[in-house]
């Protein structure tokens, strides 16, 4: 493809004379500028992509990353709670969440959203400046299907990008609040929890279990959140997806509940205020355990609206105090097979000592009455008497000869005046008051007369239920107190061993066998075919001296109280009932009598048809009365 | 004095080194687009390719100087007539009419324009035959850039327009000028600069301003800036790799395959590929130099200077808008970008520089 000779030879005619070669040795400096400013040209460029791409090149990857990942969280569920059968009692159920992308978010926005959702403006404003940290915030759980409905047709580019949906999981418990205390309820960590180092691994916005086992058991329950990356293009559409990190769900938590037995206690407790506790005497395990009134944890799951929590929090009758651990609360009578078992110990009676009571006693210059006092007391009475009949006097002439460190000695060996040290949290320490005691709480001497109504569960004594239920537990097994819990352990964790005489043991229990089984007050509890013991108490508050003369005084009815185990010759449950201003104790008894029946209904429904059982695990009857020397773990 | 000139006469470096940037230009704007509506942009780009080294070889045969008579003026008048008729007839794309469909083809008359203004340039220059310029030819070569550039930036296109200064700049300055004569121009320059700000669009003030300032708005007039800064720098040194950038690929850089190719190219291939890239440039325009050097007269010196000038222009513009040096004015990369118009016009002037050298040896 030459050009051709003619072409060339007619070029070269119309060559005028201004084309002739000239002189270019001018415009050879100037081209050499030109050289010149072109590798200027090249370096300058050539530095600037070093600058870009070799100096800081991390600056410009993470932004490029921060352009094309969005993360978001992939909630783990919490494990369930179950009962010692293995039955659901919490359980989770898939939600939806809704977040807000921070980088995303315009203020001018904000106050439709809020009204769309049923927000509140203040609580949402305030809640995303409180999260300054957080790339996401979760301003709404259980999104409901509207809801849905309205984030789905606003959260495009234009209107409200910075919305997005998230599988959540919503904690469910029972309805009625049935085991409310126990389980507890979770909710977001709050400022101050986030500040104290125990919650150093939680981030703002983590749901954390806020009461109960869901407290107590949080970092078993609670699972790993996962990551999901997902790749946005530039218009925010979502591209892939990718598992960064898949959630760990937390792990199942089996409790020693006992659903069953819940459900009774609770049904027996239903309209009245006060507390249930079953225990497995021969090894802590707490059967059932109820508090009343209760409350519905399902309104607490999540983000508690304010409403629901001053409703909750301001009702006088304190349905959030769990009362099998929390009330502190005269025993009453329940006490006295304790100052009976001291005595016996001690010495200071034996089996055949007898007192008279004529209705009352005095000592050191006060009267002490008996509650028999109207129909003229009880007469010449023995210890088997004195306990099955409730006899006061009895009782404050042992406390009397016992002294009030004596008593205090063998209480305490109960576990009177300590927290039992229960899976739960805030338990409170109650008190048995002692000479030290007294020293200690008010730097005054202990004076005699005071230790009268300590023999029988009056004055300065306090007690939970959950600690009442231990005591009585402890004793029923020839003393050996087993540290109670809610959660399964490989094996029962032995408190204290009494190391006590087995025949001064069997004398209280048999007094108690009395109390049911002979006439005497806690004969509503006794069950055909099981040998049923107890103990009832009627305990005058605390603070009625206080309250005396008052309005509210007289209104308040004394607390009534039963504490009740079966069977007599090896026993396997021991029920507390505490029902407040119940008047007597043998109005608790007939709620203690409920959960024994239960109980031994259901031990007799398994024996007969044992492939019918919930019960996954066979339950194994163990010889507690001689056991094999257990160990006093320290 | 017969002179054999023959496919061997070609100056087959130039051409080594334009294929290579045009094959770099085909594989980038082929992983740039994979799967987006641009997808097909990249065969398209061969057959521009194709047909451009057609036309070169056309163009090459031809004797330059026969297009330097009174042709150049018919073709200027022709191509101010062209821009007319587009601003009238043209296609409107993103807000401006550039495009004008001519036999199937949709052509951007102003990217032919500055083959016709280098030939002007040379014709006038070499008419002058003087080594110092007075004012009067001054205005003279002015006026001739200045009518087609007001019709271009009418359209309105800046950044083409300017692309119509270096061949006036590089010519004047190849023709000779005194001292005096371009320290006046400069400081007439420094003063009208400011005041020519406000007669920018709104959209081109803003592209100034967010050169200059990108972080102002980064959603908005800044977002390219910064996007493209951020490919850049996300290559590293030794890049992403083809088809592994993000910046690219989910679209966070505009316009990947044309004005931007070389962010994509830099983010997929790194530091070392960018230098790769810049030395291919470097040598393309060094040959053009050279080929100014050997001309055989000043026509084709001027021919040569001015193309080398306009290459110099567009990759300094381009490639200095990705790195964030340059405002974004939206001017093509040389060879790179796809594009008919631009490609063929690229061609055209390899073309020409071909001509010039095939002729070197006459008289």
């Amino acid at each position: 493809m030459a050009v051709t000779e003619n072409d060339h030879r007619q070029a070269d005619e119309v060559l005028p004379e201004r084309f002739s070669r000239d002189a270019s040795k001018a415009l050879s400096g100037k081209i050499a500028i030109f050289q010149y400013l072109t590798v200027a040209v090249f370096v300058f460029l050539v530095s600037a992509f070093w600058k870009l791409q070799v100096q800081n090149p991390d600056v410009y990857s993470e932004a490029a990353e921060r352009n094309r990942i969005k993360s978001t969280p992939i909630l783990a569920p919490r494990g369930k709670i179950l009962d010692r059968d293995g039955r659901v009692i919490v359980d989770n159920k898939a939600s939806y969440s809704l977040l807000l992308n921070r980088d995303q978010i315009k203020p001018e926005h904000l106050p439709a959203i809020a009204e769309a959702l049923q927000l509140d403006y203040g609580e949402l404003a305030g809640k995303i400046h409180r999260m300054g940290a957080n790339p996401q915030i979760i301003i709404k759980d259980q999104v409901s299907r509207d809801d849905i409905a309205w984030i789905e047709s606003h959260r495009d580019l234009d209107t409200y990008p910075e919305m997005q949906l998230i599988q959540a999981w919503r904690r469910q418990y029972p309805q009625d609040g049935l085991a409310a205390h126990v389980m507890g309820y979770v909710g977001e960590i709050s400022e101050s929890e986030l500040n104290s180092p125990q919650f150093l691994d939680y981030h703002q916005g983590d749901i954390i279990g806020k009461d109960g086992l869901e407290r107590q058991y949080d970092q078993t329950l609670r699972g790993e959140d996962g990551q999901q990356r997902v790749l946005v293009d530039n218009m925010g559409h979502e591209r892939e997806m990718e598992n960064a990190q898949d959630a760990v769900p937390g792990k199942d938590l089996r409790t020693t509940l006992d659903l069953d037995l819940q459900a009774v206690a609770e049904l027996a407790m239903e309209g009245k205020r006060g507390a249930v506790v079953a225990l497995d005497p021969r090894s802590g395990e707490v059967l059932a355990m109820v508090s009343r009134p209760s409350y519905d944890p399902n309104k607490f799951t999540g983000r508690i609206s304010k409403n629901d929590w001053n409703e909750i929090a301001n009702d006088p009758y304190k349905p959030l105090m769990d009362r099998a651990i929390q009330a502190e609360l005269a025993p009453g009578s329940t006490f006295k097979p304790f100052t009976a078992l001291a005595g016996l110990e001690t010495g200071v009676i034996d089996d055949q000592t007898e007192f008279h009571c004529p209705g009352g006693a005095s000592f050191y210059g006060h009267y002490f009455a008996c509650w028999r006092q109207k129909q003229g007391g009880h007469g010449k009475i023995s210890l088997h008497r004195g306990i099955a009949q409730s006899c006061d006097v009895y009782f404050y002439n042992v406390a009397n000869r016992l002294g009030i460190d004596r008593l205090a000695q063998y209480a305490e060996l109960a576990g009177f005046g300590h927290k039992t040290g229960i899976d739960l949290p805030n338990e409170r320490e109650s008190t048995m008051p002692s000479t030290k005691w007294k020293m200690r709480m008010f730097r005054q001497k202990w004076y005699a007369g005071e230790t009268i109504s300590v023999g029988i569960g009056q004055g300065a004594i306090t007690v939970s239920p959950l600690q009442l239920a231990a005591a009585e537990g402890g004793l029923a097994v020839g003393g050996n107190w087993y540290q109670p819990h809610l959660v399964k352990t490989p094996s029962p964790k032995l408190l204290r061993a009494g190391h006590l005489n087995s025949q001064n043991v069997q004398d209280v229990i048999y007094g108690m066998y009395g109390v049911v089984n002979e006439g005497g007050t806690g004969r509503f509890a006794a069950l055909p075919g099981i040998k049923v013991c107890g103990k009832t108490g009627t305990a005058q508050l605390a603070s009625n001296q206080l309250l005396k003369g008052t309005k509210l005084g007289q209104t308040m009815k004394d607390n009534a109280w039963f504490v009740g185990f079966a069977p007599e010759e090896a026993p396997e449950i021991v029920v507390v009932a505490l029902f407040e201003n119940g008047e007597h104790g043998d109005r608790a008894s007939w709620i203690v009598r409920d959960v024994l029946k239960a109980y031994f209904d259901k031990k007799a429904r398994e024996a007969k048809a044992p492939w019918q059982s919930a019960r996954i695990q066979p339950f194994v009857p163990r010889e507690l009365f001689n056991p094999p020397a257990p160990e006093v773990q320290q | 004095m017969p002179v054999y000139r023959s496919i061997r006469e070609l100056d087959w470096p130039l051409l080594i080194v334009t294929l290579a940037l045009c094959t770099l230009g085909v594989l980038q704007i082929y992983s740039a687009t994979l799967g987006t509506r641009w997808q097909d942009a990249w065969w398209k780009q061969i057959v521009w390719v194709v047909t451009g080294i057609a036309m070169m070889w056309v163009i090459a045969s031809v004797d330059y100087h026969s297009l330097l008579g009174a042709r150049v003026i018919y073709l200027y008048i022709a191509s101010l007539v062209l821009l007319v008729i587009t601003g009238f007839a043209g296609n409107k794309v993103f807000g401006s009419t550039r495009w004008i469909k001519i036999a199937g083809f949709t052509l951007q008359t102003s990217e032919f324009v500055k083959i016709v203004l280098i030939l002007l340039m040379a014709k006038s220059l070499t008419d002058l035959k003087t080594e110092e310029l007075n004012w009067k030819d001054l205005a003279k070569l002015a006026g001739f850039v200045a009518v087609p550039m007001a019709l271009v930036m009418k359209e309105p296109d800046l950044g083409t327009a300017l692309t119509y200064i270096p061949i006036l700049i590089c010519g004047v300055l190849m023709a000779g000028m005194r001292w005096k004569y371009i320290l006046v121009i400069t400081g007439i320059l420094m003063v009208s600069l400011p005041i020519g700000y406000h007669f920018l669009k709104p959209y081109q003030k803003d592209r100034l301003v967010s050169f200059i300032y990108p972080d102002r708005d980064p959603k908005g007039t800044g977002f390219q800036v910064i996007q493209s800064r951020i490919a850049v720098g996300n290559g590293g040194m030794w890049g992403r790799g083809a088809k592994e950038s993000s910046q690219t690929h989910l679209g966070f850089l505009p316009v990947p395959h044309t004005d931007f190719i070389f962010s994509s190219f830099a983010e997929e291939h790194g530091f070392v590929g960018i230098v790769v890239a810049l030395v291919l440039y470097f040598l393309l325009i060094m040959q053009v130099v050279q080929n100014a050097q050997t001309a055989t007269d000043r026509a084709g010196l001027y021919i040569c200077m001015g193309v080398a000038a306009l290459l110099l222009f567009h990759v300094l513009v381009n490639v200095g808008m990705v790195v964030g040096r340059m405002p974004i004015t939206g001017i093509p990369l040389p060879l790179m970008s796809s594009g008919g118009s631009n490609t063929w016009s690229i061609f055209l002037m390899l073309g020409l520089v071909n001509s010039v050298r095939l002729r070197r040896f006459v008289n």
